[in-house]
């Protein structure tokens, strides 16, 4: 095992980046290359660490590893870092996006690069330590930090709108912000202990997990983002640039997944096993519901960020499945819609960056004059309908085998998820290739450039790899979500054991 | 013999990969030489491992490739099972694929994008057999969507014709409406056996139900609000599978995408939509015949929808102008009758008619893609006529498939075309089974064998017989096709021509059980082998005297008095609208789905999200926060601010509250 603290230099590397971009200065054509250069060298070595991190994860323990702890000023508050077979492979999703954010960003930002580039890493390392915290108020302080440069790329560097997304995007989040405070304190006053370790070990009293999980719910629904409280979402991804939504997409949506995982599943499992239900309900009305709303959209970034999340739907109807099926395929689904959104998002960008709109009707005929952006396209759009083969089909499947498990009917509104998305996709796919290239504006257009091609292959390679062979992923994480599923289990046993005593 | 199979599978794909990959650097020519160089190779091998295991003795072959996808007792690996039955579809796929390369490199001759095309050809070629070797129901629907994906691809595969690209769609999505019950029925299964493997399920299922007079016994789930026992389980199971056979192999309800796939590339019509991926539902009946023969409601159902596919498309087929489509809808009438087979139990008669049907469907499609070739890419046969002094070798052909389709041969004898043997023997067991619906199927079965007659002459009276219709401009040019793409339609007729007589009494005859070794189950009361012999004599002249009236009827109509069916049309107006319309199922469909879910999706878009969500949200709060803070802040900045201060307030309060409660 490793003698350097490895989780607090992958957090914490883009940070230098951030130092290092401090000194430069954004006023010649050399300056910006600058910038450039050092936020994709930092961005490419946080992410050689983090497979360094991949590579020294021993699979067959299910607790915390690599762990560092550091006392804070002796309130009971510590640095406690770790990950487990859940976490590490998100820590591993965030490295990996962010050259791709840097090089969607190459030309396409024009004012303020550096700052630009500053809020990214910053972002980053908020992101990834969201992912590592072993302590639930470095982990709220990470959770929360994160949303404040992402404020800020949708409010300088968005659309025209981007205020009003912005805003939107804020009034959601504080409202679930603040009941998950409140909820920290309680779980603070109640097991005397802020360690995430400590915490999993605790049993929370059945009337207080009720509470405490409405408290956690309300923050991680907002951030997933659930039926009814999506709405921010769409009006999000329109306004922020194309590297934003792909971080939006990617990571950020994953927040609220991986929360449900770590806090709400294992901490409060008899307030989970009650509201799993409610939960069931609010994710297949997310499939059916958003995804007819997709159909309808006229602007490519709003269908798209619709189906993200009629996709996050199959994640919350996964981990409240509760057992194994469920629960593997909801991660994998969020490493997968984390790289087939992001790339989807990157396509559009392709597109956006030559034209400069997003209105479906504005294009199509494309494959005519960029075959190599229509078979990128393509991929992608396959992996979003979940066909077998690529990545979205493992964690779609898996995640309705759970559901079936759990509720039929679950599983049988949720799959008629997989008629939907093709319409949507397939039709959206249709109006921007397909056809006879016949609009004036759109007849000079590239195909894909170096830059554009190193952004994109890449991730098709993946897309199809995870889909053929999704091991790694399961190796990784099967020791982690044994042991969550069977504590899970074996808590609502107990449960169950004690009221049949009392009777 | 493990490397051949994995060679067999995988040639395709490395086809695929250097034609998609490095089309365009390498050139056409090569790509085409490269992939149906492959197919040949992989063809050969085919026919020898239908010799080795299907008339050999070699026993079941397993071939593990990789690990997939494993989660608890969710375990899927990457591997092939390769049984007489999978055998025979080796040999169906790719003879008939590798005549499709073939014949390609004549028909698409002009076409700019040949790289794409034959890539796309090997692409589903690979996921075909990749349906076909499966040892598990996931690994077979990753083929059963693949070849979705193949289709979608080849049917839009002109992407600058707005027709094609519709119909690509529509096939895609009723397709996943067909998948959306298999996935469900994978599901089920899954949960009842434990597993999705082959050999688990089968090796399970012959103990599974409580034995003959034992009680029902408990639920053993709940499945949609139902109860369900083991024998009711088994039968839900079997329902949502073949609700996904019904999607692919375009049955009754779910057919209306295979008309429109016309709009492909003929070759791409002969390959998928006849020979073999259309298909796939029958192999999937077939493969899970372990677990259909334990219901017999599903079976009815199974025999129930292929009867009334069998009469309604024959019906349709009967008033079509357009070649192409009149063989499509042939094409669905004859599944029909593959799965009344199934449903009576006759499983081998099944796999027989899929076998047969093969050769003479590819052989009439690919028959008609030379005719289309010759008039300059038209394929309205009112347009046509008079072509068969012009293309003498077409012809003889197209007549071949048109005789082994309509079944001509002699009952009670071994004189006979391909369709004779398989269709008879289907007709007969419709007959002889007991099932509620036998009767009716047999009905169905024989009149749309009289349509089947019918319409098949009058296509070919219509496109080769009577005076030219076509502008003297295209008759001026009008061509045989060159030798690349006859020696196709030779294999083919060989095939249609003799593959009855050759190989019905190993299908569903004397050497059933030792040519197929148990890859078709059947239960001990099924005896249907034996009683389809036994039927009346004028149960077997029935299918030939409904198709030498058929013949009769066309033959009057089209070349006797060619008056007639104009007559006819208008004189039984509403009917023949009825009919030319497809019974009016697309215009049904787009209002009850596709106007329908449109509506809905705006209603919830502009209403639920943006009046309700987003009005009682963040809107309205919005307004209320504007008119305290008087748009003295400025929003941007202003939130942002407040934002971070809740949070650092919440924090500062957080740890002073901590700090002091541990002094405490």
């Amino acid at each position: 095992m490793t003698d350097w603290p490895v989780l607090s230099a992958v957090t914490f590397m883009p940070l230098v980046g951030v130092l290092l971009l401090l000194l430069t200065r954004e006023d010649s054509a050399y300056g910006r290359r600058n910038i450039l250069n050092v936020s994709l060298l930092t961005t490419l070595f946080t992410f050689a660490v983090s497979v360094y991190i991949w590579y020294q994860f021993d699979s067959s323990n299910p607790g915390f590893q690599m762990t560092e702890k550091h006392g804070w000023l002796g309130t009971g508050i510590s640095y406690h870092l770790g990950v487990d077979g859940i976490s590490v492979l998100f820590v591993v999703l965030s490295a990996f996006l962010m050259p791709f954010c840097v090089l969607a960003s190459w030309f396409s930002v024009e004012k303020r690069l550096k700052e630009y580039m500053i809020a990214f890493l910053i972002l980053e390392t908020f992101m990834i330590g969201v992912f590592v915290s072993l302590d639930i108020v470095l982990f709220y302080v990470f959770f929360e930090a994160g949303l404040i440069p992402m404020f800020i790329i949708i409010g300088v560097w968005g659309g025209k709108d981007r205020v009003y997304a912005s805003y939107k995007f804020f009034l959601y989040t504080l409202l679930g912000s603040v009941l998950m405070l409140l909820a920290i304190m309680a779980m603070y006053w109640q097991a005397g202990t802020t360690d995430i370790t400590e915490l999993l070990a605790y049993n929370f009293p059945r009337e207080m997990q009720t509470w405490l999980w409405l408290a956690f719910f309300a923050s991680f629904a907002v951030k997933m983002p659930m039926w009814p409280v999506h709405t921010w979402l769409p009006d999000a991804h329109v306004q922020a640039p194309t590297a934003g939504s792909v971080i939006l997409a990617g990571i950020l949506l994953k927040l609220g997944g991986y929360g449900f995982l770590r806090f709400s599943l294992p901490m409060f499992p008899l307030a989970s096993d009650y509201f799993a239900p409610f939960v069931f309900t609010l994710s297949v009305i997310a499939i059916v519901y958003t995804s007819l709303v997709a159909l309808m959209q006229t602007d490519i970034k709003k269908l798209i960020a619709y189906s993200s999340v009629a996709h996050m739907g199959y994640v919350t109807m996964g981990i409240f499945a509760a057992n194994t099926q469920g629960v593997q395929g909801a991660i994998f689904q969020m490493l997968s819609h984390g790289i087939v959104s992001g790339a989807l998002f990157l396509c559009v960008g392709v597109v956006y960056d030559r034209l400069h709109t997003r209105e479906i009707s504005a294009y199509g005929g494309l494959v005519n004059n960029m075959p190599k952006y229509a078979v990128a396209f393509m991929v992608f759009t396959m992996a979003n309908v979940g066909l077998p083969g690529t990545s979205g089909f493992v964690g779609e499947v898996l995640t309705l085998v759970g559901a079936f498990r759990a509720n039929t009917w679950v599983a049988f509104f949720a799959t008629s998820g997989v008629i939907l998305s093709a319409a949507y996709a397939l039709w959206l796919y249709r109006r921007v290739v397909f056809g006879a290239l016949e609009k004036e504006s759109l007849k000079a257009l590239l195909d894909l450039s170096g830059r554009e091609k190193a952004i994109l292959y890449p991730l098709v390679i993946l897309t199809i790899f995870f889909g053929v062979y999704p091991a790694p992923v399961f190796d990784a994480t099967a020791a982690s979500v044994d042991l969550l599923v069977n504590n899970y289990t074996a808590a609502l046993q107990a449960a169950q054991n004690v009221a049949l005593s009392v009777q | 013999m493990d490397t051949i199979i994995k060679a067999i599978v995988f040639l395709p794909l490395i086809g695929f990969l250097i034609a998609g990959l490095f089309g365009n650097s390498i050139g056409a020519k090569a790509s085409e030489f490269v992939t149906s160089g492959l197919m040949i190779i992989t063809a050969a091998l085919s026919w020898f491992v239908f010799f080795d295991v299907a008339l050999g003795e070699q026993e079941l072959i397993k071939v593990s490739v990789l690990r997939w996808i494993q989660s608890g007792s969710f375990d899927v690996d990457w591997a092939f099972r390769v049984d007489t039955l999978t055998s025979v579809m080796f040999v169906v796929v790719n003879t008939v694929s590798t005549l499709v390369h073939v014949y390609s490199i004549g028909y698409m001759h002009h076409d700019p994008h040949r790289p794409r095309f034959f890539a796309y050809l090997s692409l589903f070629t690979f996921a075909m057999l990749m349906l076909i070797t499966s040892d598990n129901l996931v690994q077979m629907f990753f083929g059963w969507e693949g070849v979705g994906l193949a289709s979608y691809l080849l049917i839009g595969f002109w992407y600058k014709k707005p027709s094609a690209n519709a119909a690509a769609m529509k096939a895609f999505i009723v397709n996943r409406v067909g998948d959306f019950g298999f996935a469900l029925g994978i599901f089920l299964v899954f949960v009842l056996f434990g597993s999705v493997s082959f050999e688990t399920i089968f090796a399970a299922a012959q103990t599974y139900l409580p034995a003959e007079g034992a009680a029902a016994g408990e639920a053993v789930i709940t499945l949609f609000g139902m109860h369900l026992d083991k024998a009711d389980a088994i039968t839900a199971a079997c329902l949502l599978l073949f609700m996904g056979a019904m999607g692919k192999s375009a049955q009754f309800l779910l057919h209306t995408w295979l008309p429109d796939a016309m709009e492909g590339p003929t070759p791409v019509s002969a390959l998928i939509h006849a020979a073999t991926m259309v298909t796939a539902g029958v192999f999937l009946v077939a493969r899970m015949s372990p677990l259909f023969e334990l219901s017999p409601d599903a079976l009815t159902v199974v025999t129930l929808i292929g009867a009334i596919t069998a009469f309604f498309a024959a019906t349709v087929g009967l008033v079509q102008n357009d070649i192409k489509r009149v063989i499509a809808y042939s094409t669905c009438s004859q599944l029909g009758y593959m799965f009344v087979a199934l449903g009576v139990g006759a499983y081998g008669a099944a796999i027989f008619h899929l076998f047969t049907h093969a050769f003479f469907k590819a052989l009439l499609f690919l028959g008609a893609g030379s005719v289309i070739h010759a008039v300059d890419g038209e394929q309205d046969m009112r347009y046509m006529g008079g072509l068969r002094k012009h293309i003498p070798v077409t012809y003889w052909m197209m007549f071949i498939g048109t005789i082994a389709l309509t079944g001509v041969g002699i009952p009670g004898t071994v004189i006979g075309t391909a369709g004779f043997f398989s269709k008879d023997a289907i007709i007969e067991s419709a007959f002889a089974a007991h099932s509620a619906v036998s009767g009716f199927a047999f009905a169905m079965l024989v009149i749309a064998a009289l349509f089947t007659s019918f319409y098949s002459w009058r296509l070919t009276f219509m496109t080769f017989h009577g005076k030219p219709r076509a502008s003297s401009d295209v008759m001026h040019h009008v061509h045989e096709s060159p030798q690349v793409m006859l020696v196709p339609l030779y294999i083919l007729a060989i095939g249609a021509l003799v593959a009855g007589f050759l190989f019905h009494d190993y299908f569903f005859g004397h050497h059933y059980a030792e040519f197929w070794q148990g890859a078709l189950f059947t239960s001990a009361e099924n005896e249907i082998l034996e009683e389809y012999h036994h039927v009346p004599t004028w149960v077997k002249w029935s299918p030939f005297c409904a198709m030498a009236l058929g013949l009769l009827t066309a033959w009057y109509m089209y070349i006797r008095r060619p008056d007639v069916p104009k007559y006819l049309a208008e004189q039984h107006r509403g009917l023949y609208q009825f009919l030319l319309n497809k019974w009016y199922f697309d215009e049904l469909y787009d209002f009850l789905f596709v106007r329908s879910a449109k509506r809905l999706g705006v209603f919830l878009w502009k209403e639920g999200d943006g009046r309700v969500i987003d009005g009682l949200g963040p809107n309205g709060i919005a307004a209320r926060v504007l008119d305290v803070t008087d748009r003295v802040v400025r929003l941007q900045t202003g939130y942002l601010y407040h934002y971070a201060f809740a949070m650092l307030i919440g924090i500062a309060a957080l740890v002073t509250w901590m700090m002091l409660g541990s002094s405490f």
